[in-house]
């Protein structure tokens, strides 16, 4: 049982020390440059005026100056808000936050209006963001406008009806007949809680602020932690205007718990939380969306000087010292803006160096220097040489009535890199055979160095050099290596092993030859040997050795392939040029021209045979219409052999056969008269 | 004993006087188709000596050439058995419709060979 006791403490004490470990930075420019970025409006104006609030608060927070023409066109809108009609509670809000930072000029009838309107709509609130919107909007006039009259009546009642949407784990809902809560309505429901008691027009009953404050107190049960010690409160469920997640419900909750804690004294928060709060909007850093960055500088804004506790914030500059330049540590603590701290002392407690748990309390003190705020270690304490080491960090304030209005935070764990340069000392490198030294030259490291050893497979090559560090330590690097690389490209890496201060490798090449793939040849060495804190990591080549190893037997495996070069393998082709087909040989044009005339002299031979038999057209019809016919006939064949010849010459075939069907009908007719015409006469002659 | 003296040349000639007096006997109609056959297979045989000395290059080209030729031929002989009146299968056939027959297919065969010459 005690045995288990004490290793939970050891646990614990070992997780105490590693948590809790960061650096976080205050506002600074990069926040300004990115606002400017993100809320300049691009058409000159603002889309809306919650988004124009929420620039110009953020703006203002972070004290740059607003462009006059954005006020005039913002100005006019508010005004056109403020006096409309059919505005409700909510623009009528949004119109008040933006007027309460540009302070534009508006009657004290429209503001009095306004007041009637919110008070008329506190009258009707059924919801959280009724009563948000309306209670905030009266609570602005009552700053923007100290003539114009703002008060609640029945306080009492208006925070009975807010209580009754609280839950039992401190969250809020938004509404009575929707069961979903989140922790963003929470921080509303603080903010709408303060403003009617701030606006109440009789003292509120004590019973009521004191179960609200155990309400805040319930809520903060139900806050997350990181490792670095930052505290945020997370809602699960997406909040009204949709924008769900951790800055948003933690803005909102740090707003409502200020504005409470403004209104009314002893809130017990533990200060550790609310310094946890402002690490974690710290530790977001720059965010890259304008609701985001509103978010945590609104946030921010609020715990700079709230009435719970203001978290003070211990930043380091640089967290690299360099032993060679003799830096000194420097260390900065001030507000979550940025704005100076009240008188206090640091002291650094503690150093761990990486990997111990214990560390010599040493209680060093600063040395502040007031023109630059900044404190100052004057020398850096015994021991401490090159590595990573943990500085614990204690502020202490000098007025010990700031102690219950200031949050500190205990102990402020911040890493530290120390660095220096490390002496190569000794360096050699030999040719052994068996035991005995065949060669050996020294080494200049790190520097230019040529070697040009050979060995064979029998022997062994032997490479040793010391590391000191500044204070003459022995150091051992992250990287030491020897890499071996032969004419073909093929590399073999060796890591170099150590014994304290002393580093040594041997190569047996008798074992190796196998691994170097039997290739014998020029292989180039080179030397690394590299750490984050060795400000002189070298990768050094040594020069050469020419290796004679055996020849490969027949099983042996192939060295790798290199890799291509990309530019031959991807890179353009030769070009093809394509190879027409030949064409056919033609005979010379004469012997065609011969073969015309030849061809034709049949049908001469024809003509001239027709002769000598001794034709005669005497069958031809001698009466007009008959032989109108018959002319009509022999026309109608020539037709078509003119046809035929145009279709070779020049028409396609569906043209050919289209005037072919006209001219053959034609022809079949003219040509069934004749004929007929001729066989009628042929008969008549033979009957005759 | 009158035929001894008679030689083969003696019969040749006799054959051949006797073959072309009863050619000359024949219709002129007829011997007017048997000239266009002969041309049209004279035409035919020049464009094949051509077609062997210059090679077969357009072929297309050739076989229409030739084919038209070989068609008219074949269509012309088909016309004169139809026509000739010592034919007893064509009897009844006038000799027009014939020739109509003649002419339409010639048409035909053209339309083809005209398509195919290229």
């Amino acid at each position: 049982m005690a045995s288990k006791v004490g290793i939970i403490v050891v646990v614990l004490a070992i997780a105490s020390i590693y948590g809790a470990m960061a650096v976080f930075h205050t506002i600074s420019e990069s926040h300004r440059s990115a606002a400017l970025e993100l809320f300049s409006p691009v058409t000159g104006s603002f889309s809306s005026l919650e988004e124009a609030y929420e620039a110009l608060r953020t703006l203002e927070v972070l004290g740059i100056k607003k462009k006059p023409d954005v006020k005039d066109h913002t100005c006019k809108s508010v005004v056109d808000t403020l006096s409309s009609v059919s505005s409700n509670s909510k623009d009528l809000y949004h119109a008040l936050q933006v007027n309460g930072l540009l302070t534009c000029t508006i009657s004290k009838g429209a503001l009095t209006d306004v007041v009637s309107r919110l008070k008329e709509a506190v009258k009707d609130a059924t919801s959280l963001l009724d009563y948000y919107h309306s209670v905030g909007g009266l609570l602005l006039v009552k700053h923007q406008n100290s003539e114009v009259d703002v008060i609640l009546e029945n306080a009492d009642g208006i925070l009975r009806s807010i209580k009754a949407l609280s839950q039992s784990d401190g969250r809020w809902r938004y509404s009575s007949n929707n069961p979903e809560s989140s922790t963003y309505a929470a921080g509303l429901a603080f903010e709408t809680i303060s403003g009617v008691i701030s606006l109440a027009a009789s003292p509120v009953d004590e019973n009521l602020i004191g179960t609200l404050k155990k309400d805040i107190v319930k809520l903060f049960d139900s806050i997350e932690k990181y490792d670095d010690g930052s505290y945020y409160f997370d809602d699960k469920h997406i909040d009204a205007s949709g924008h769900q997640g951790l800055l948003s419900a933690t803005s909102a909750v740090v707003r409502g718990l200020t504005k409470f804690a403004s209104t009314s004294e002893s809130l017990n928060i533990p200060e550790d939380k609310i310094l946890g709060l402002a690490r974690f909007f710290l530790g977001v850093g720059v965010p890259g969306n304008s609701k985001d960055l509103y978010y945590q500088i609104d946030a921010l804004s609020h715990l700079e000087n709230n009435r719970v506790s203001v978290p003070l914030i211990l930043s380091l500059p640089a967290t690299v010292l360099s032993l060679t330049c003799k830096d000194k540590l420097k260390v900065k603590v001030s507000t979550v803006l940025g704005s100076t701290a009240p008188p206090l002392s640091v002291k650094l407690m503690q150093v761990f160096s990486s990997g111990s748990k214990d560390a010599s309390v040493l209680r060093q003190e600063l040395h502040f220097d007031p023109k630059e705020a900044i404190y100052t270690l004057d020398a850096l304490p015994e021991g401490v040489d090159i590595g990573e080491y943990i500085f614990a960090f204690e502020i202490v304030l000098s007025d010990p009535e700031h102690k219950r209005k200031f949050a500190t935070g205990g102990r402020t764990k911040v890493p530290v890199h120390v660095t220096g340069v490390v002496k190569v000392d000794n360096a050699k490198v030999a040719v052994l055979e068996g035991d005995i030294v065949e060669s050996e030259k020294k080494l200049v490291l790190p520097g230019k160095n040529d070697l040009s050893l050979s060995a064979n497979h029998l022997q062994k090559l032997q490479l040793s050099f010391v590391l000191t560090t500044p204070s003459g330590k022995p150091f051992k690097p992250h990287q030491a290596f020897l890499k071996l690389r032969h004419e073909t490209g093929v590399e073999h890496i060796f890591i170099v092993g150590n014994s304290g201060k002393h580093f040594e490798i041997t190569l047996d090449f008798l074992g190796l030859v196998e691994k170097f793939y039997y290739l014998s040849g020029q292989y180039d060495t080179v030397l690394t040997v590299g750490d984050a804190v060795m400000e002189n990591s070298f990768l050094q080549p040594l020069g050469s050795i020419e290796l004679d190893l055996p020849k490969a037997p027949e099983k042996a495996p192939q060295p790798p392939p290199q890799a291509v070069n990309p530019y031959s393998r991807y890179g353009p082709k030769a070009e093809i040029a394509h190879i027409f087909r030949a064409p056919e040989k033609r005979p010379p044009q004469e012997v065609s021209f011969a073969f015309l005339g030849l061809v034709l002299v049949p049908f001469l031979g024809f003509l001239v045979g027709l002769l000598r038999l001794g034709v005669n057209l005497k069958n031809f019809p001698t009466s007009p219409v008959p032989a109108t016919f018959a002319i009509l006939f022999h026309g109608g064949i020539a037709a078509v052999l003119l046809l035929y010849a145009f279709f070779w010459l020049k028409l396609d075939l569906f043209t050919t056969l289209k005037t072919l069907g006209v001219i053959g009908i034609f022809l079949m007719f003219v040509g069934h008269r004749t004929l007929s015409h001729l066989a009628s006469a042929s008969a008549k002659l033979k009957s005759a | 004993m009158a035929r001894s003296g008679t030689t083969t040349k003696d019969d040749a000639h006799a054959l051949f006087h006797s073959l072309r007096s009863a050619y000359s006997a024949i219709p002129t109609n007829l011997k007017i188709i048997d000239l266009y056959v002969v041309f049209a297979v004279l035409t035919a045989l020049i464009q094949v000596v051509y077609m062997a000395i210059v090679g077969s290059f357009p072929f297309n080209s050739f076989l229409s050439g030739v084919l038209s030729c070989v068609g008219t031929a074949v269509l012309a002989v088909c016309l004169r058995i139809q026509v000739n009146k010592e034919n007893k299968e064509f009897k009844d056939l006038p000799p027009e419709r014939a020739f109509a027959d003649f002419v339409l297919c010639n048409l035909v065969l053209h339309l083809v060979i005209m398509n195919f010459l290229g």
